[in-house]
């Protein structure tokens, strides 16, 4: 843990890959290595080591905390690991690998700004190290690094190390990954070699260590070529004498920015009005950028009420009840067409049948095959909707955020899939 | 390829990011107005901790210049320092919030529950809450927890599904995706809600100081008369005190969470000022709860089964 008086940033990322690539030992070696696992946390470890008769600490305890995990000796559900150096702060997604590998890759890479993917440099790229690069590309994080991990297994061969490299670079531009946004790191997480200090082992190897590239990767601040997009969350009328008129809309910029004096529309009804003032409880502000919560306060008395989303006036999205779009489906229970479900997109839950499937991303291959009768647990497909109260909607591609939707079970009330309006997949082939 | 120049992923113009504790705090904003936009019946636990005192004053935020939609909820066991109820009542009454208190005292006294061998009643606090629950037809409980607390806390999701019997059950959870937030939940069920999940100690510590944030005087360093026993230091009270070859000695001492006085340990401290303790908490080589929880100690997994039951 570290402490300076300047502010600092923070860094959201995951990591994805196979069951046995070592994922838990990277995690507890980042910890450990950014001084992050306190003593009494690494006594529990060692505790619990001896109880289970090993002679070392097995680091993946301190990432595996649950009574079956432990018990069974892996991960099942997404878990949030904290640690600081003196330059960034970081919230790690520790996604699985095992069994449910879409589902949880696909809840780790949401909010994700970056993902480390491991492989084994024994087995080098493999089919869930495609599976899972497609995933994080579908969902569009904007940066990769391929971690070779092991590569003490393989005495450091530079060779071999650099046909993975040269194997996965061809994956990730035909899944439309820009190279200048995926690094790769030779590693080994179970002795230290490039991930908190470089390795006398790999001379030849000249990039950064993986701590040095997390600390030094630039944040994807607010997009300021993206479009203004606040959902209207809740509208703040204090009804007291002084503050008679007020009625302020508040909501967290999902794109773009806003400052007082922008033309907006107010969706769906499309009414055309001005920004009078942007706000926190601090104050005014003169500018409002993406994830940050703010009031907004608007020149003429309209309607917009918590659904509503408040959009530039000069890039104004489709309002539209017909929507393309692609599932990553996360439920046991399988999406047949002609379901009705509802839709949660930013503020507004409203209902939804599916219409017809279209193609069935094939993991295996990354192509698309042609279309399912059904898409079950873990398929990613293409679908069109039809929604009863039209939707203010973004394709995922261009805003992440007001392109992202959920489908909903009505009788469970459970998430069944994550929808992304559009194809953000369009670069991959069909099948054959 | 020109489908693939269409949609290569490349960074945008962008401009810089939030810093850290911003983005903490936007992010718990976001939590509290969307609870308040779906839910018919939110409620804050409130114990006078820091990390509820934060939720207030993230609560109060979120509405501002408008009054906190719900109300405050306190589980109280009866082991509490004085200061910190004192404290307590003082903020319900300086934001006008209306505030709940279930007693553990009070199920002492009818017999509905019985004191435990080893005198803490963390474990007791269960019931008290899962009925005030269900009397007040709470629908979204606001809770403290943060996930570095423990391993078992860093598998809970920001809305987390409680059923009929309030239980958590770790392999059911909903993924959350992106800032969608699904708080779907039948009649009797409830969602907990956990708007500071992704802070830790020390971003606490920052943004208190940075907020100027009044907390009870136990959590900077004070003289007491302490114990001690399992390598912590414990106060005598109500709960009991020294047993035999436990010597009891004025120390320079501070907390750092604020739970049932039976079960909860101080540190030494020098640490009066938002600095010190920042400091301290910094060069700390122990988690607050490994220093400070023995009820954290019982087994490998005690805070998973106790949220189980239905416990925070």
């Amino acid at each position: 843990m570290v402490d300076t008086a300047t502010p600092r940033d923070l860094l959201r990322f995951a990591t994805a890959g196979s069951v046995d690539d070592g994922k838990s030992t990277l995690v507890g070696r980042l910890l450990y290595d950014t001084k992050s696992v306190l003593a009494d946390q690494i006594e529990a470890v060692e505790r619990a080591s001896v109880d289970k008769g090993m002679s070392t600490p097995d680091l993946s305890l301190l990432v595996d905390g649950l009574r079956a995990e432990r018990e069974q000796g892996i991960t099942i559900d997404v878990a949030y690991r904290y640690f600081g150096t003196p330059t960034r702060e970081f919230v790690l997604a520790d996604t699985p690998g095992h069994v449910q590998y879409t589902r949880n890759t696909v809840t780790g890479a949401s909010t994700a700004e970056l993902a480390v993917l491991l492989v084994d440099a024994r087995n080098g790229v493999v089919s869930q190290t495609r599976r899972h690069a497609a995933v994080l590309s579908l969902l569009r994080v904007p940066r990769l690094v391929l971690a070779i991990n092991k590569i003490d297994l393989i005495e450091y061969d530079e060779a071999k190390i650099a046909d993975i490299e040269r194997e996965f670079t061809e994956l990730t531009r035909s899944l439309g990954f820009d190279d200048a946004t995926v690094q790769v790191i030779p590693l080994s997480a179970l002795v230290g070699d490039n991930v908190a200090s470089r390795s006398g082992h790999t001379p030849w190897y000249t990039g950064p260590t993986l701590l040095e590239h997390l600390e030094s990767v630039p944040v994807e601040g607010p997009d300021t070529t993206a479009p203004f997009r606040m959902p209207v969350q809740y509208v703040i009328r204090p009804r007291t004498d002084e503050l008679h008129d007020y009625r302020g809309y508040a909501g967290q910029v999902a794109s773009g920015t806003v400052r007082p004096g922008d033309e907006v529309v107010v969706l769906p009804e499309g009414h055309r009005t001005t920004v009078s003032e942007v706000r926190t409880s601090d104050g005014p502000l003169a500018a409002a950028g993406a994830g940050l919560s703010v009031t907004v306060l608007l020149a003429d008395d309209i309607d917009a009420p918590r659904g509503a989303l408040i959009a530039a006036a000069s890039d104004v999205p489709e309002v539209t009840s017909e929507i393309d779009a692609t599932l990553c489906w996360l439920a046991e229970k399988p999406l047949l067409p002609g379901a009705r479900l509802l839709l949660k997109h930013g503020t507004r839950t409203t209902q939804v049948i599916v219409g017809t499937l279209g193609s069935r991303l094939d993991t295996e291959t990354v192509s698309y095959a042609p279309a399912p009768e059904k898409l079950e647990i873990n398929d990613i497909g293409r679908v069109s909707l039809r929604v009863a109260d039209p939707l203010p909607v973004d394709a995922y591609a261009r805003v992440r955020t007001t392109g992202g939707f959920l489908l909903i079970d009505p009788p469970t009330g459970n998430t069944l899939a994550a929808g992304l309006v559009g194809d953000p997949l369009a670069a991959v082939p069909a099948a054959g | 390829m020109t489908a693939l120049e269409e949609t290569a992923v490349t960074p945008a113009v962008t401009t810089p990011a939030l810093d850290a504790l911003d983005a903490l705090e936007s992010e718990a904003i976001h939590v509290f107005r969307e609870v308040a936009g779906e839910f018919d019946r939110p409620v804050i636990l409130f114990s006078g901790g820091k990390d509820s005192t934060l939720l207030v004053h993230l609560a109060i935020k979120a509405f501002a210049p408008a009054k906190v939609p719900f109300g405050l909820l306190h589980v109280d066991t009866g082991h509490n320092y004085p200061e910190v109820i004192e404290f307590r009542d003082r903020v319900a009454a300086q934001y006008g919030l209306r505030l709940d208190v279930a007693r553990v005292e009070d199920y002492l006294a009818d017999g509905r529950l019985v004191e435990r061998a080893d005198g803490t009643r963390n474990p007791l606090q269960t019931q008290p809450l899962l009925d005030a629950i269900a009397e007040h037809r709470f629908d979204a409980v606001f809770g403290g927890g943060r996930r570095d607390e423990e391993r078992a806390r860093a598998k809970e999701r920001i809305m987390s599904l409680r059923d009929a019997f309030g239980r958590w059950d770790p392999r059911k959870q909903r993924p959350e995706l992106w800032n969608l937030y699904n708080g779907r939940h039948a009649p009797g069920e409830h969602v907990r809600v956990f708007p500071i999940s992704n802070w830790t100690e020390l971003d606490v510590w920052r943004y208190i100081r940075r907020e100027g944030i009044e907390l009870p005087s136990i959590y900077y360093a004070h003289e007491r008369e302490v114990f001690r026993r399992d390598g912590m230091w414990l106060a005598e009270g109500p709960w009991g005190g020294a047993r035999d070859g436990e010597k009891l000695e004025r120390r320079s001492i501070r907390y750092r969470t604020v739970g049932d006085g039976s079960c909860t340990g101080a540190v030494e401290s020098t640490a009066i000022t938002l600095d010190e303790v920042i400091a301290e908490v910094t060069a700390s080589r122990l988690t607050e709860r490994g220093a400070t929880r023995a009820d954290d100690r019982l087994s490998e997994a005690a805070m998973e089964d106790r949220k189980k039951e239905g416990y925070f």
